[in-house]
């Protein structure tokens, strides 16, 4: 049976995703702007573990934060507690300590915690000083500008990156158009980011490489101008793909914010919606696009 | 819920250390009633002085003028306290746990030494509020007092941890010879605040007399004190938005000692 969505296929497929650590940052600033600024910063360079040694992004603006102040929370994920744990150390330090008016506050209610403002106090020279308030120990940081504020300890839990889908469509102006969709309606389910410039990725990857010393290689078979020299999955009338990747605290998240992003992404012009995947032997997770979608439809027509 | 009531008015101080939940916890009626006190000094049962209705629950509620009442819920480590009526003397000193409500006034030394828990009390504290017995090495060391009223002399005196909230004013030697913690007054200090201040935080909102051992750094809007006073709000005390988002003037002492002490005042400007 062929599913579809607005007339849009969804092939029978899955996408296979990989278990790693997750954190979740929050930080706030005199207002969003700056809040905003500091969590660009933070999150520059950190598309894909590969390279960049840990993935992450802005997960939400938040109305509730813990001073008061305008905010924002950001998702961080990486391979070990340990690597994720220096990557906050760095990142935090680097661009949020160094921000105007910011402080720094664990977003996440985890049994495991790593070392974080316990790491950076030290930057006060020995004027830093700690204050224990609702049972969290916070680190108070003498800097230029007044005083930078930062929790000792971050929550990290174990968590799900790589989840993804394709988006296969006629022309590369329509295809980006249904991928800012997809992006646009993930973006408001929390506990998920794509970490990808704009949510999007057009370099999708398969593994490995004719040269020894990459681990990971252009995805052949879905480069609409590879489809008459290399085994190609693209059906006819393809002529561009974007893959829109998903990293989630948890399986629920990922699921429900892919269902939405391709429910949004099928609109005229969009031929496929497909996913990447390995053959289902490297990821311990597995998205199957057609059980997700009618798993969802059904839980529509309950709520209903 | 185990439910105390005071027979008659107390001439002597009762030593009632055992009004605690560890204590009551599992306890009958007969047992809880049998349990040791001091009238004086005589000894005595709790019986004797008070009406016990339940068994022994690790909630007690107490009812009565129990101003003459010495070491209710002293030690505790659970459970949850309410007295309806004044408190005697060392209150929750030394308790590491549970809730205390007192809905009246409280003697000295309430919560002296305590290590955790939190005490709230709706109307004043006498001396030595969350402070350390003479010779002692330091006094409260975690938890949460809230005074709603006023407070007596050394408040906060030689604290290592925690948080002390008074709504009105404290007497003399506040936060004197402070380790380490918090001690927030909204009403005015008396003399020699922070005397011999380590480490650790006195805040203010008026402007006290600062003891010429204290230096002024600036006016900034300490993030921490954002989360503080916004807690306080979750725990029900009634606090002005311009006290959150406000400036507040930092002065670090006292330098007669360490020096990494300091008072912040709010400032009105």
């Amino acid at each position: 049976m062929t599913h579809s969505i607005n007339g849009v296929e969804i092939e029978d497929t899955f996408a296979e995703a990989f278990g790693m650590w997750g954190s979740r940052v929050i930080i706030t600033a005199v207002n969003r702007k700056w809040a905003r600024e500091a969590a660009s910063k933070m999150t520059g360079f950190a598309t894909s573990v590969i390279r960049c040694h840990c993935e992450g992004a802005i997960e939400l603006d938040l109305k509730q934060t813990p001073d008061g102040r305008p905010g924002v929370s950001v998702l961080f994920f990486g391979f070990s507690k340990d690597s994720l744990a220096q990557q906050l150390i760095d990142r935090i330090g680097q661009c949020v300590l160094t921000c105007p008016t910011t402080a720094c506050f664990n977003g996440l209610d985890a049994g495991d915690k790593v070392s974080v403002g316990g790491q950076l106090r030290f930057f006060g020279d020995g004027y830093q000083s700690s204050k224990v308030i609702a049972g969290c120990r916070y680190w108070r940081i003498p800097v230029m500008e007044g005083e930078f504020l930062v929790e000792d300890k971050f929550g990290v839990q174990p968590a799900v990156a790589g989840g993804n889908f394709l988006i296969l469509g006629s022309d590369p102006g329509v295809t980006l158009q249904a991928a800012e969709l997809a992006v646009e309606a993930m973006q408001h389910v929390p506990g998920v980011i794509m970490p990808f410039p704009g949510g999007i990725v057009r370099s999708g990857s398969k593994v490995g490489s004719r040269y020894k010393f990459l681990k990971a290689s252009t995805n052949d078979a879905f480069c609409p101008s590879l489809r008459g020299v290399a085994d190609t999955d693209l059906p006819e009338g393809v002529n561009s793909v974007l893959e829109i990747v998903i990293n989630g605290l948890d399986v629920q998240s990922i699921e429900k914010a892919t269902c939405e992003g391709i429910q949004a992404a099928c609109i005229p012009g969009i031929r496929r919606i497909s996913a990447g995947n390995y053959g289902g032997n490297l990821g311990k997770f597995k998205f199957y696009l057609q059980k997700i979608m009618e798993e969802t439809r059904r839980n529509d027509r309950t709520d209903a | 819920m185990t439910v105390l009531t005071l027979k008659s008015q107390l001439q002597a101080p009762l030593e009632a250390g055992v009004i605690v939940p560890d204590r009551f916890a599992g306890n009958s009626v007969a047992a809880v009633a049998g349990m040791p006190v001091t009238y004086g000094n005589e000894a005595a049962c709790l019986g004797d002085f008070f009406k016990v209705a339940g068994a022994g629950s690790t909630e007690i509620v107490l009812e009565g003028d129990l101003g003459r009442v010495k070491n209710i819920a002293a030690g505790m480590t659970r459970g949850k306290i309410t007295v309806h009526g004044d408190a005697g003397m060392h209150l929750g000193s030394e308790m590491r746990g549970g809730v205390i409500n007192v809905y009246g006034n409280v003697g000295d030394w309430a919560g002296s030494e305590m290590k955790g828990g939190k005490i709230h009390i709706h109307g004043n504290a006498g001396h030595g509020l969350g402070g350390a017995y003479r010779g002692s090495r330091r006094g409260m060391n975690r938890g949460m007092i809230i005074v709603e009223g006023n407070a007596g002399n050394e408040a906060g005196a030689v604290m290592r941890r925690g948080l002390i909230v008074v709504a009105g004013n404290a007497g003399d030697f506040a936060g004197a010879f402070m380790i380490a913690g918090t001690l927030m007054v909204f009403g005015k200090l008396g003399i020699r605040a922070g005397a011999g201040l380590l480490r650790g935080t006195l805040v203010t909102f008026n402007q006290p007399e600062l003891l010429p051992t204290f230096c002024y750094d600036c006016s900034y809007s300490p993030s921490f004190l954002k989360l503080i006073l916004r807690d306080l709000r979750l725990q029900g005390l009634s606090i002005s938005e311009e006290y959150i988002t406000g400036c507040y003037r930092r002065y670090s002492g006292d330098f007669n000692r360490l020096g990494k002490g300091e008072i912040l005042v709010y400032d009105q400007r």
